[in-house]
């Protein structure tokens, strides 16, 4: 079969004409394998059935009490004013937004009546504009109605500098106008081919106009509403205590029947991650703890209790290792790791591509991250469709000594291989966390096998990821040979994910070391792809100018991908939630219930 | 008396602030950001975070933050935090119950074993009872508190299954079943702190009866025909209790200033553990207001106690 025959079949899929399930079967007939075919479909953007686990209570309430806790306990209860995701799973059980995201990276509408498609005409083919209409008949809960006129005012608000919004960057750089009382048309400077990001997810969360309007820009912090908010979610505001605990009671007005099951929500916030999987796991104090940074390999054992459990939800976030082509050691105007210099052994592929045959993938999955993270040798990893199929890893000490010996590096008589004078030695930082050391410590044995001498270095955390110019060890400023962190891809679509790849966002002393681009790899051709990609309407080119970028990225072993990561929540077992990979734990949180 | 204290007070003044000097650069020196989280989130600009650091005013020397935080503390403003945006004040007051109540408890507790075991003990020197006491007392502070709390939890909430190990400051509950299960949640943290502190009490108590009891005084009282409890409560003990309440009004600005290993242990929601997420979100205000208030108290205390002194030994003179 012919590519011209099978776009054709897709775009008849699109267009209604041909069911996905005789596409699969029509691909199976030519010997196409069905999950190559459903990628197909994915690939071209066409929407797969909404896999949402089915919610069987008949009627909202007598679910009792649902107790959640976060260790990481939130602070504020405004979500433009959230500094982390804890502030903003707190805000999430009383706001929402028009849309949220599931664990396939698709839209599901909360507030919005439907997700604006180019089908139904509400998204612009010029990719300038966007319209929601929202749904009617939803009340705040102090009674009033929701209107269009709450979109307005949440753009206003959190474009404001004056307010100091955290999600200013979704919302600075468009245009919000109400078309009546229940549609908003958004129009972008630019042609956006990501148009779900003001008004979707965690940065979307509407708030009441009537409520926040006399605390607009340099008054915003003296609102009450920051920490008593009226919002349209499943439950009703009770009390905050900053830093521990949050009540809510069921809104008996929530505007999806049957909705929600459980009368009363408790988050307790405090402590930290191994007793909080304790609570839920072992005694079963708690229902739900998100973010399990703990061992697998303790998560198994507290799991034999049958209590509850650790559950693994596939996210965009990826372990790397990440190589530097510029000198970390030579100053230059006063910088180190400076554009104007090359790394002295690093900038040879075959050295880089040594390096990335010594990484024991396999094992660090199976021994350190368990259910944590995935072995892969790609840099985005989900969607599916923004994946690239050509990347493969391996691990192998031998071929390692074979590229370095055919490149001519000799070991000397201290076992460490040479050329012209200069050393294969490198210093390889990470944050102090103990999966981490443990990956460090496997990744120095098999180089010290292939003659490469790493020196270990770990800096704590809040140094490591800190903004702080004056520090050298902070991973943006990248002052050593050869890094390790993770990265968060929050977003299903790698559009600002992939800005870490293009040239104009290289991290330097003039934007203080917040570019973005922290490998300092500069490929014209990624470049390129970018930019081309930033306006390419077509889902299909734009997927495949993506997995371009990952391919120059990953093949040029200047990212060395470790695992994919997922976020594990613990889980009572008289509990079933609805999680997802691309927004808050919580946010689907009026469908969760107990199955009885 | 009236200019000793005005004295001791006036004093008291320039050390707080050489205190809050100290206080201040090392936190202003000490590495970190408030919004640290938001430099790993790629859907947040950095301009926003540079905006951010500008309009709380990180960005500016370490001197004129220094002279702003002074001058609105001096009006009663502890300036707000950064994680929250809440003022620092309204924080504390909403720590402090559960911090009182639950090192408050765990104090006397402390002192109703400490009294009398040590006491007891002090009277039969190298008893059977002397020894067990000795031992026990040794066990109980050469064992960390995040030892003890972890074991607390192992044995009682996990294999026992009786108490729970989340402190909740709202229960759910009225009448004597509010009461019940707030007793219940405090069982543990309460026994930790107070049983580790009875330990070096006990250990005090009984060193100081033990130098008064052989006093001659004591040999007079005994002489005197006096019975044996009467000379222990009205004449031993009360000359041994000098040292003690010194060490215990010295101990008071912790009953404050909470327990930090023990809260975060049992996310008992005081002090202790507001300060502890503090530091971990580098939320300089809270740190610099919660260390400031703990600082005010010990200079507070200790005038205390060198009055009590006074009071209880009429021979001590305030020059």
């Amino acid at each position: 079969m012919k590519e011209k025959e099978i776009r054709g079949m897709v775009a008849e899929v699109k267009e209604g004409k041909l069911s996905r399930r005789d596409f699969v079967n029509r691909m199976l007939a030519v010997g196409v394998a069905a999950p190559m075919s459903w990628h197909i479909l994915d690939f071209h953007g066409v929407a797969r059935a909404q896999s949402l686990p089915r919610y069987t209570p008949t009627r909202a309430g007598g679910g009792g009490p649902l107790k959640i806790l976060l260790w990481q306990a939130p602070t504020l209860l405004n979500p433009h004013f959230a500094i982390g995701t804890k502030d903003q799973e707190a805000s999430r059980v009383f706001y929402e937004p028009l849309a949220g995201w599931d664990t396939d990276g698709n839209l599901v509408p909360i507030l919005a009546a439907e997700i604006p498609s180019r089908e139904n005409g509400s998204v612009s083919a010029d990719g300038l504009s966007v319209t929601w209409k929202l749904k009617q008949g939803v009340k705040w809960h102090d009674g009033k109605p929701l209107t269009a006129d709450d979109l307005l005012f949440t753009w206003q608000y959190a474009g404001d500098p004056a307010t100091a919004a955290t999600t200013i960057g979704t919302y600075q750089n468009i245009k919000v106008e109400k078309v009546n009382d229940f549609t908003v048309k958004i129009t972008f400077a630019q042609p956006t081919p990501f148009w779900a990001d003001a008004y979707v997810g965690a940065a979307g969360m509407i708030l009441p106009k009537h409520i926040f309007e006399p605390f607009k820009g340099a008054a915003s912090r003296d609102a009450p509403a920051n920490l008593r908010p009226v919002g349209t979610g499943p439950y009703k505001f009770v009390d905050f205590k900053p830093g521990d605990m949050l009540r809510g009671e069921r809104n008996t007005e929530y505007h999806i029947a049957n909705q929600p099951f459980f009368d009363t929500l408790e988050v307790k916030g405090g402590g930290d991650a191994v007793s909080a999987a304790r609570a839920v796991i072992q005694t079963g104090e708690f229902d739900y703890a998100w973010n399990m940074q703990v061992e697998d390999e303790i998560l198994l054992r507290m799991e034999r209790g049958g209590r509850g459990k650790a559950i693994p939800v596939a996210s965009g976030n990826i372990e790397f290792i990440m190589l530097n082509v510029t000198d970390p050691w030579t100053e230059v105007d006063g910088e180190r790791s400076s554009m104007k210099t090359k790394h002295p052994t690093l900038t040879e592929p075959a050295v880089r591509q040594a390096l990335n045959l010594l990484i024991d993938r396999d094992s660090v999955e199976k021994f350190i991250y368990g259910r944590g993270g995935r072995a892969t040798a790609n840099f985005v990893n989900a969607p599916a469709k923004f994946t690239s199929p050509n990347m493969k890893y391996e691990f192998s000490v031998d071929k390692a000594n074979k590229i370095l010996d055919d490149a001519g590096w000799v070991r000397g008589s201290d076992g460490i291989r040479a050329k012209d004078g200069k050393k294969l030695k490198f210093v390889y930082q990470t944050s102090i966390n103990a999966p981490r050391q443990k990956t460090q410590a496997i990744i120095k044995q098999a180089a010290q096998r292939a003659g490469i001498d790493l020196e270990l270095k770990s800096v704590t955390a809040s140094v490591f990821f800190s903004s702080d110019v004056a520090n050298p060890d902070t991973y943006s400023k990248f002052y050593c040979d050869i890094q390790m962190y993770t990265t968060t891809m929050l977003q299903p679509d790698p559009e600002r994910f992939m800005l870490q790849l293009v040239s104009w966002e290289i991290a330097n002393k003039d934007n203080k070391w917040q570019g973005r681009n922290i490998s300092r790899f500069v490929s014209k051709e990624a470049d390129d792809a970018f930019k081309e990609a930033q306006n390419s309407l077509d889902p299909a080119r734009r997927a495949a100018l993506f997995i371009r970028m990952n391919d120059i990225f990953c093949g040029e072993n200047i990212l060395l991908p470790v695992l994919a990561r997922t976020r594990m929540a613990a889980c009572s077992n008289r509990l079933t939630p609805t999680l997802s990979g691309w927004d808050l734990d919580l946010w689907l949180l009026n469908a969760w219930f107990r199955p009885s | 008396m009236g200019t000793y204290l005005l004295r001791r007070l006036l004093i008291a003044i320039p050390s707080l602030f050489g205190i809050s000097i100290v206080l201040f650069t090392v936190l202003a020196l000490a590495p970190g950001d408030p919004f640290e989280e938001m430099a790993t989130n790629p859907n947040i600009p950095p301009e926003v975070r540079l905006a951010l650091r500008e309009k709380f005013g990180i960005d500016d020397p370490v001197y004129i933050r220094y002279i702003r935080w002074l001058t609105a503390m001096l009006q009663g403003d502890w300036g707000f935090s950064f994680a929250s945006r809440v003022n620092v004040d309204d924080l504390i007051l909403q720590r402090l119950p559960a911090t009182i109540f639950v090192i408050g408890s765990s104090q006397v507790l402390a002192l109703a074993i400490a009294l009398p075991v040590g006491i007891y003990a002090a009277t039969r020197p190298y008893s059977v009872f002397d020894q067990i006491a000795n031992t026990f007392a040794f066990i109980g502070f050469s064992l960390p508190t995040f030892f003890t709390g972890l074991l607390f939890i192992l044995v009682f909430s996990i294999w026992l299954d009786w108490l729970p190990f989340v402190y909740r400051s709202d229960i759910d509950a009225t009448g004597w079943r509010w009461y019940w299960e707030q007793v219940r949640q405090a069982i543990m943290p309460v026994m930790v702190l107070g049983l580790f502190q009875a330990a070096s009490y006990t250990r005090y108590v009984r060193s100081a009866v033990l130098d008064v009891i052989r006093l001659d005084f004591v040999t007079t009282a005994r002489a005197k025909g006096l019975g044996e409890k009467r000379v222990i409560v009205k004449h031993v003990v009360r000359n041994a209790l000098i040292p003690v309440v010194t060490l215990v009004a010295l101990q008071m600005p912790t009953v404050f200033g909470g327990a930090i290993v023990t809260e975060q242990i049992f996310r008992v929601p005081g002090i202790g553990s507001l300060l502890i997420s503090a530091i971990l979100s580098n939320d300089t205000p809270v740190i610099m207001a919660v260390t400031f208030v703990f600082a005010c108290l010990v200079v507070f205390f200790n005038l205390l106690a060198d009055v009590l002194y006074g009071w209880l030994d009429p021979r001590i003179a305030f020059r």
